[in-house]
């Protein structure tokens, strides 16, 4: 058009000139927005998929076991003290009858639904053959994966928002009581790390659908990885702990805190202990410290915290995971703007 | 006065001029190997364009390559006034293009499956749903337009592509591989809808396909892709001509003791066999002339000459040495 424009102008004609000017504005709409169009339709996907209607099920039910099983010594408790802080909060930290406490719930069965709605982002494409299809439309080729990704997010944000919902208004009726403004921030606060750290899943089940063409083998690698992370990663770090320190029960006890310290250490290669540590602090506002509390340590220091100092204490946990997940994320991304549409 | 009356007048004609896609030396390499050598390929507006050639000759690539989905490793393309590459969104917000084996998201309707390409494309909501409606109708999938593609049969689905690439009202059409995968019937159906896609709108249509007999019937133009090159390109008439032994006759002699001397003796025939009305001369030059001076001179008559057409099975197996399926 602009060579034509050019040409007819050089004869010196005029309409010709016009046309091109005008054509020019008509093949010029804004293309911008693509990625919002894609999130769209995947966010409806996902929650109209059968994956999230069992994944919220099961997450639901884990977390209604668990406060369940926290609201009755909490009532207990509530009733002989006169002055205990923040009770509505217990009901997601509290482990009694060998339960998970809320949050250990999340950490664990939470990157199911990050693995759940990302394992076949880009290999489901592939192997349905739509991928041809999108690229072939106006928009960049990094909104599709960027697009999925927050679509991915939002789904999670939602998926969490309704399992706290369920199991929040479940524990005040059990308890007869709500939370205060100040714990409900810090539920908030929970809730935006959880979602973070779902997401740190999400990026990695992404890396892998970009990576393998078969979706079954994406989420292989991922639950292998999830596993790893969750269940074993504590095993691991034990072993390797008493390797270097070995302990036993006449250990001084700067040994047997270097145990500690070095096992804590490893764990924290893992997002799930990240996770832990951050929520840890977050959820109760007497934890003073995200590393090992000596005894003498937290006696020593009765007052709780503020919702800032808290995030402060968990300062670069809250750092690495968002880090992580942006990072994972990179990578991806990187893989897919490099592949072939044909690959 | 005279001027700008020319000036106006040459303005549209050079319009039409304008191709619809221009290449020059496009290249692909894929490491050692090289999927598309140096094209030259021009094609004009209102055309329906052939690519033919056997699967892995180059034709998607080249597709790919057309729609800034693959980057050329040398040479250049305008599609439409753009360069593909440098502005790719350009280019596919008015190409449609149906893809080799097309998928669509089987756990979604057809409708939601055109609507999804609709947003992309870009086209206001209300809008969308007339042209899905139009659309549907013209591939007869009006009626199976709200069920889930998954049950679509391969035919629908290849129908239901076509459908999509049409969403954006695209100025080109480029449809890979259209027939593979459906009845003839279908094909049928296909090819009257790429027809009416060209008179009634004006489309330029580029068609890839391994199969001539079925192109051909739609096709203005045919390009030849063997190898990565472009072997030909032309109408069915031209890239018959192209043949070296263009000249083909059945000849019916009576009278002649050795016919077969008799045409063998003639300048530039090749080979001579019997065929079922005559005997078939191959030769190099126009026989017409002399032949019938030479039967008389044998004392013979000439009882049917017949210039045998070039046939597309000829063409093809000029180009791709018989592997035709």
């Amino acid at each position: 058009m602009t060579e034509l424009g050019m040409r007819a102008g050089d004869d010196g004609a005029l309409d010709g000139g016009r046309l091109a000017t005008a054509d020019r504005m008509a093949d010029t709409p804004a293309f911008t927005g693509g990625w919002r169009i894609v999130a769209t339709k995947e966010f409806r996907d996902h929650v109209r998929s059968m994956r999230f209607l069992v994944l919220v099920i099961l997450l639901s039910l884990a977390g209604l076991a668990s406060v369940h099983a926290a609201s009755g010594p909490i009532r207990d408790a509530a009733d002989t003290a006169t002055r205990t802080p923040s009770i509505f909060l217990y009901l997601f930290t509290l482990a009694p009858q060998r339960i998970p406490a809320f949050h250990e719930f999340i950490g664990l069965l939470g990157p199911l639904l990050g693995i759940a709605l990302g394992f076949d982002a880009i290999n489901g494409e592939r192997s349905q053959r739509t991928l041809p299809r999108l690229v072939a439309q106006p928009i960049f080729r990094d909104e599709i994966i960027n697009g999925k990704f927050v679509a991915g997010i939002a789904t999670i944000a939602t998926a969490l928002a309704a399992v706290m919902a369920i199991v929040g208004g479940y524990g005040a009726l059990r308890l007869g009581i709500g939370p205060t403004w100040a714990e409900f921030a810090r539920v908030v606060a929970f809730y935006l790390v959880a979602v973070v750290y779902i997401a740190l899943w999400l990026a990695l089940a992404i890396l892998f659908s970009t990576w393998s063409r078969r979706a079954a083998t994406a989420a292989l690698a991922s639950l292998a990885i999830w596993l790893v992370m969750t269940m074993f990663a504590g095993l691991i770090a034990g072993v390797v702990a008493d390797a270097v320190h070995s302990v036993d029960a006449n250990s001084p006890v700067e040994e047997v805190l270097a145990n500690a310290r070095l096992e804590l250490t490893i764990r924290r290669l893992s997002p799930d202990q990240l996770y832990q540590d951050a929520t840890g602090v977050l959820l109760n506002p007497s934890r003073q410290s995200t590393g090992i509390v000596v005894t003498d340590q937290s006696a020593a220091l009765p007052s709780s915290l503020s919702l800032f100092d808290s995030l402060v204490l968990a300062w670069w946990q809250l750092v690495v995971l968002v880090a992580g997940t942006v990072v994972i994320f990179a990578v991806a991304y990187s893989i897919f703007m490099r592949q072939e549409v044909r690959a | 006065m005279t001027t700008t009356t020319i000036a106006s007048d040459t303005a549209p004609a050079e319009r039409v001029a304008t191709p619809v896609i221009s290449t020059h030396g496009l290249t692909k390499q894929y490491g050692e190997h090289t999927a598309v050598d140096g094209l030259d390929l021009t094609i004009r507006p209102g055309e329906v364009f052939g690519l033919l050639g056997p699967n892995g000759a180059g034709k998607t690539t080249t597709i790919l390559m057309l729609l800034g989905l693959t980057e050329p490793t040398a040479g250049s393309a305008e599609v439409l006034g753009h360069d593909p590459t440098r502005e790719p969104l350009l280019v596919k917000s008015r190409v449609g293009y149906l893809p080799d084996e097309v998928g669509f998201y089987d756990d979604l309707t057809a409708r939601e499956n055109l609507r999804y390409t609709a947003a992309l494309d870009r086209v206001p909501r209300r809008e969308a749903e007339d042209r899905i409606d139009a659309i549907l109708d013209d591939v007869g999938l009006f009626d199976d337009g709200d069920r889930l593609v998954g049950e679509y049969s391969r035919g629908m689905r290849q129908r239901l592509g076509v459908a999509d690439a049409l969403v954006k009202q695209p100025s080109l059409l480029i449809l890979d591989e259209p027939t593979v995968n459906i009845d003839p019937e279908g094909v049928r159906e296909l090819l009257l809808l790429v027809e009416r896609l060209r008179t009634d709108q004006g489309v330029t249509v580029v068609l890839s396909s391994h199969l001539l007999h079925q192109v051909q019937q739609v096709c203005d133009r045919i390009g030849i892709f063997v190898a990565g090159r472009l072997r030909a390109c032309g109408t069915i008439d031209e890239l018959a001509s192209d043949l070296d032994d263009r000249w083909v006759f059945t000849v019916g002699l009576s009278g002649i003791d050795e016919p077969l001397a008799v045409l063998r003796g003639l300048d530039g025939v090749g080979s001579v066999e019997r065929g079922e009305s005559g005997w078939v001369v191959h030769s190099d030059v126009d026989l017409r002339p002399f032949l019938h001076r030479a039967v008389t001179d044998a004392g013979g008559q000439l009882t049917h000459l017949t210039r045998r057409s070039a046939d597309l099975d000829a063409i093809y197996h000029r180009y791709f040495g018989g592997d035709d399926d």
